[in-house]
């Protein structure tokens, strides 16, 4: 017979003050099985947890319900708590009467009644739990990054600086990311590659580290600790081992006509190309769709003029299959399209741009060599405007629902820019609100405007229309309550970011939950932030929500050193709420088989001792290893002889029936 | 004659939530102070596709009016294909619960994932109010399991 | 009957079915009006007013006449307010005080013009009728 014991949780005034916490008490002692029952005000305090431990010793239980918080918050505590007073982890049961129960109703009444059943539920399922054992599972000593943004850059560093294998796997033809296409960084201003290219080349350089450049993370089985991963090395064309970098052939490739993706089709490139000066690694790529001899097969120009004969239009696109016990994503972000926004001509002039075409346009190694120039007819503006929250809170379709976080900074960063530059230009700002939460941030804010100028307009901009060879911006001014109509010659959009389209693909790949906006979904806001809800798969940089530089690089380190955590385990504990099958009952079906996504269920010959008949039978046998306990088998089963420990068919009737009570 | 005391209708819902996404969706509801009726009760279970319809079938002879499955939208099943597993069982159970004479409006099945709170708490209280607009479920109920 | 200038206020939100807590004051309906120069009252304070009750000076403003209906602030609007509904919701308020149709239907084919934009007889037909 079950010695059940409750203990109820006020949770400070969070439960208590919806929950008549004693009724709760009162309730649940009367129910059978239940030999003892009190509340206390923070039940995962150490003095809390000292109670239950208490209880178990000293009245003998042999299975407890805790009414407290989520089971996600604090399963794990009290499962430790029972341990340590020896009673098996898993005779425990939580009913979550905070999150299901006090923070949702405000009467007392109605809270108290539905704390006391799900009470009941919790107890009837903790009647029929049964001890169950965890087993181990191994660790392989090396993690995967996926994107070689400063993100995966810095993740991989400090993952390896501890001491553990790493490999960056990148879409594009070299690490580096959106950082490596800023000009200078905010609040400080220094410039983004002075302090990107040192950490790329350490990188490329560590023992440790392994980048896959061009390559892309094709398919991922297994589960933490040991994730098996297929990486696509796509054709590159070019042999890495024997390529100089000497970059003769991009300056004789005869193709040049391909638009530059590192200057967002400010200007053009050619089809063998590497895309930044600074690329790591510094090996061209050849772009299959714009070169000539993969399209008519008439040039090879390169191949002619390689010393090195590095150049093989043969190459095929290679799969590398390898084991990692961890897999960090840093996937990044890109700019919205504009489309949906036509009221600012931005198809329409080419004058008219968002805030990472101008990064290129100023930086010296962008398409106009760092002057800032108009892309139409390369004349230097006089005039400029900028429009803030392009796309970002926006409740409609348009764009996204979000605060994109990073325009603010960098508008004022490139108005401050412009007018230390070229003090002759009029820069304006069409604003919302000024949103600079940061170390130095606000300062930096009121610098452009005390300091340099920079004149703010509290409004929008309604439309921007092309007059003659300049721009038309109908605008209003909130705070003078003016219609402004001025002529400038630029018009710069702080378009919203959103996460990198491809996320969505990987983020399947890998079963980590992802929001509505694309951004992955974090284990919890505040006290898991880097970690995803499935265990091994962690979060660097904007794939997880906007963020600058700084913050990307805390997160970064913090992720890294989640993986790090994960990878020193010598081994894992596993799940042991896993399938189990009752080879009595068990009538060979395959069923199970088929439904099964992990392939952990095999089929054996076996003898079978049926009531005292002997006989050899086909029967299912779950590999608890690979198993992770969804249960899709266990209704698949026709004879009811699967069932999953920790969650039985008879455990969750038992809730069924004391819910319906 | 005995002039039967009208009593208010509080019906009984069950609520399957996978641990993954819907059952982290309802914390996240909690959490926000995101208010739904307490007729709602939530079983936690890994994965809908650990629902057998027999859970559904018991709830309904036991009294329930109503059952809501929740699970992670299509594609983003923690167990990659759960769900998917899932909405074919449900499709059918509830198909015959029709023909049983068990309205459709008394199940249902919806995507909740950890991040939308919102939408959890606003599909309680618009199948509560379904629940509410059907009135009691007499259908499947076994009356030995009555208590009063 | 007399109403209360926030009993009015809460009118107005009914018949125009505009949420004007949503508006986050961007100023993008102003921006976008056409006859903003026109008006004493602007559309985004026509949001912020009657989210304060201050209905009175709505209903005396020349702005609900000057509206051109052309919804480009509905449109436009990133917080979905529809700042136009309510102009038109005020608008209506006054021509339901006064009782009158300013413009039926059957005056209309004499009015037709094809040298006038087919929208400006549609809003005026929204304009001056009940």
């Amino acid at each position: 017979m079950q010695r059940i014991g409750v203990f109820v949780c006020h949770c400070g005034s969070n439960i208590a003050a919806t929950v008549d916490v004693v009724r709760v008490v009162e309730a649940v002692a009367k129910e059978p099985g239940v030999v003892h029952a009190e509340d206390y005000q923070y039940m995962c305090s150490e003095a809390g947890q000292l109670k239950i431990r208490q209880a178990i010793e000293e009245k003998n239980l042999t299975g407890i319900v805790v009414c407290s918080c989520s089971p996600r918050m604090h399963e794990n505590t009290f499962r430790q708590a029972a341990q340590r007073a020896g009673l098996n982890p898993y005779m425990v049961e939580i009913a979550n009467i905070r999150e299901h129960c006090s923070w949702i109703h405000k009467d007392m009444e109605e809270g108290t009644e539905k704390a006391v059943i799900l009470a009941r539920a919790a107890i009837a399922k903790v009647m029929l739990n049964a001890p169950l054992q965890a087993g181990t599972s191994r660790v392989v000593k090396r993690a995967l990054v996926i994107g070689g943004g400063i993100a995966g850059i810095q993740t991989a560093l400090d993952i390896a600086d501890a001491g553990y294998e790493v490999d960056i796997v990148e879409k594009t033809p070299s690490i580096g990311g959106r950082m490596s296409q800023l000009d200078k960084t905010f609040p400080t201003l220094d410039c983004s590659a002075c302090i990107l290219t040192p950490k790329m080349v350490e990188a490329a350089a560590h023992e440790k580290i392994t980048i896959y450049t061009y390559s892309e993370v094709e398919k991922v089985s297994g589960f933490v600790g040991d994730f098996t991963v297929d990486i696509r090395k796509k054709a590159r064309s070019v042999d890495m081992s024997k390529c100089t970098g000497c970059g003769v052939c991009q300056e004789k490739c005869p193709s040049k006509k391909a638009p530059s993706e590192f200057n967002r089709g400010l200007n053009t490139r050619s089809a063998i190309y590497t895309p930044f000066a600074q690329a790591i690694p510094n090996v061209p790529v050849i772009d299959r769709e714009h070169c000539t001899k993969f399209k008519t097969g008439k040039c090879g120009v390169c191949s002619k003029v390689c010393q090195a004969g590095a150049i093989d239009y043969e190459q095929k696109d290679e799969i590398v299959t390898q084991n990692y016990g961890a897999i960090v994503v840093a996937t990044g972000f890109d700019t919205i399209k504009l489309d949906k926004f036509e009221e600012y001509s931005y198809a329409s002039s080419p004058d008219v741009i968002t805030s990472l075409e101008l990064e290129r346009i100023m930086n010296a190694a962008g398409p106009t060599k760092g002057h800032l120039e108009r892309m139409s007819d390369h004349r230097a503006p006089k005039s400029m405007v900028f429009i803030q929250c392009v796309g970002s809170r926006c409740a409609d379709k348009r764009g996204k629902s979000y605060c994109s976080k990073i325009c603010c900074m960098y508008t004022a960063k490139h108005a401050m820019l412009i007018r230390d530059k070229y003090p002759d230009v009029e820069v304006t700002v069409f604003y919302i609100d000024v949103r600079t939460p940061g170390k130095n941030f606000d300062e930096f804010y009121r610098r452009a405007v005390e300091e340099y100028g920079v004149n703010y307009i509290k409004g929008q901009v309604g439309k921007v229309v092309e007059k003659g060879d300049k721009l038309l911006v109908q605008g209003v001014d909130l705070i003078d309550n003016r219609r402004i109509l001025m002529e400038t010659d630029m018009v710069v959009l702080a378009t919203a970011i959103e996460p990198n389209p491809d996320v969505r693909k990987i983020a399947t790949m890998l079963t980590a939950s992802i929001d509505t906006n694309n951004f992955l979904t974090e284990s919890h806001a505040k006290l898991r932030p880097v970690e995803s809800p499935t265990a091994g798969i962690f979060l660097s940089g904007v794939c997880q929500g906007p963020k600058d530089i700084p913050e990307t690089v805390a997160q970064a380190g913090a992720a890294a050193v989640k993986v790090v955590g994960l990878l020193a385990k010598d081994h894992l504990v596993t799940n042991p709420c896993v399938a189990k099958s009752d080879e009595l009952l068990c009538n060979g079906c395959s069923s199970c088989e088929k439904v099964c996504p992990y392939g952990a269920i095999s089929y054996i010959e076996k003898e079978v001792n049926d009531h005292g008949i002997r006989e050899n039978r086909r029967v299912a046998l779950v590999n608890s290893a690979l198993c992770q306990g969804c249960g899709a088998c266990t209704v698949a089963c026709p004879s009811g002889a699967m069932d999953l420990q920790g969650f039985s068919n008879r455990q969750i009737l038992a809730e069924v029936d004391a819910i319906c009570r | 004659m005995q002039v039967e005391e009208k009593k208010e209708f509080r019906p009984k819902i069950v609520a399957f939530c996978c641990n993954w996404c819907s059952y982290a969706g309802a914390d996240l509801a909690g959490s926000s102070r995101l208010s739904y009726p307490a007729d709602v009760k939530i079983i936690r279970v890994p994965c809908s596709c650990r629902v057998n319809p027999m859970f559904i079938l018991r709830a309904f002879q036991r009294g329930a009016d109503g059952v809501i499955l929740c699970g992670c939208h299509p594609g983003d099943c923690h167990y990659t294909t759960g769900n998917y597993y899932a909405r074919r069982r449900m499709t059918l159970l509830f198909s015959m619960l029709d023909y049983l004479g068990v309205e459709n409006g008394r199940t249902r099945v919806e995507w909740v994932s950890a991040a939308e709170g919102v939408k959890f708490s606003t599909t309680m209280n618009e199948f509560v109010a379904k629940i509410h607009s059907l009135g009691e479920n007499v259908r499947l109920e076994d009356l030995r399991c009555k208590r009063d | 009957m007399h109403r209360t200038e926030q009993e009015q206020a809460v009118l107005i939100r009914e018949i125009s079915g505009v949420d004007t807590k949503k508006c986050m004051k961007c100023g993008k309906c102003s921006a976008s009006c056409p006859a903003y120069e026109e008006m004493d009252i602007r559309p985004h304070q026509f949001v912020s007013y009657v989210q304060n009750g201050n209905v009175q000076a709505l209903l005396e403003s020349a702005s609900i006449w000057k509206c051109l209906s052309c919804f480009a602030c509905v449109e436009r609007c990133p917080r979905d307010v529809k700042p136009a509904r309510l102009i038109e919701a005020v608008r209506l308020m006054v021509i339901r005080q006064r009782g009158e149709n300013a413009l039926t239907a059957n005056e209309i084919p004499e009015l037709l013009n094809e040298e006038l934009p087919q929208q400006l007889l549609a809003s005026a037909f929204r304009k001056y009728s009940k």
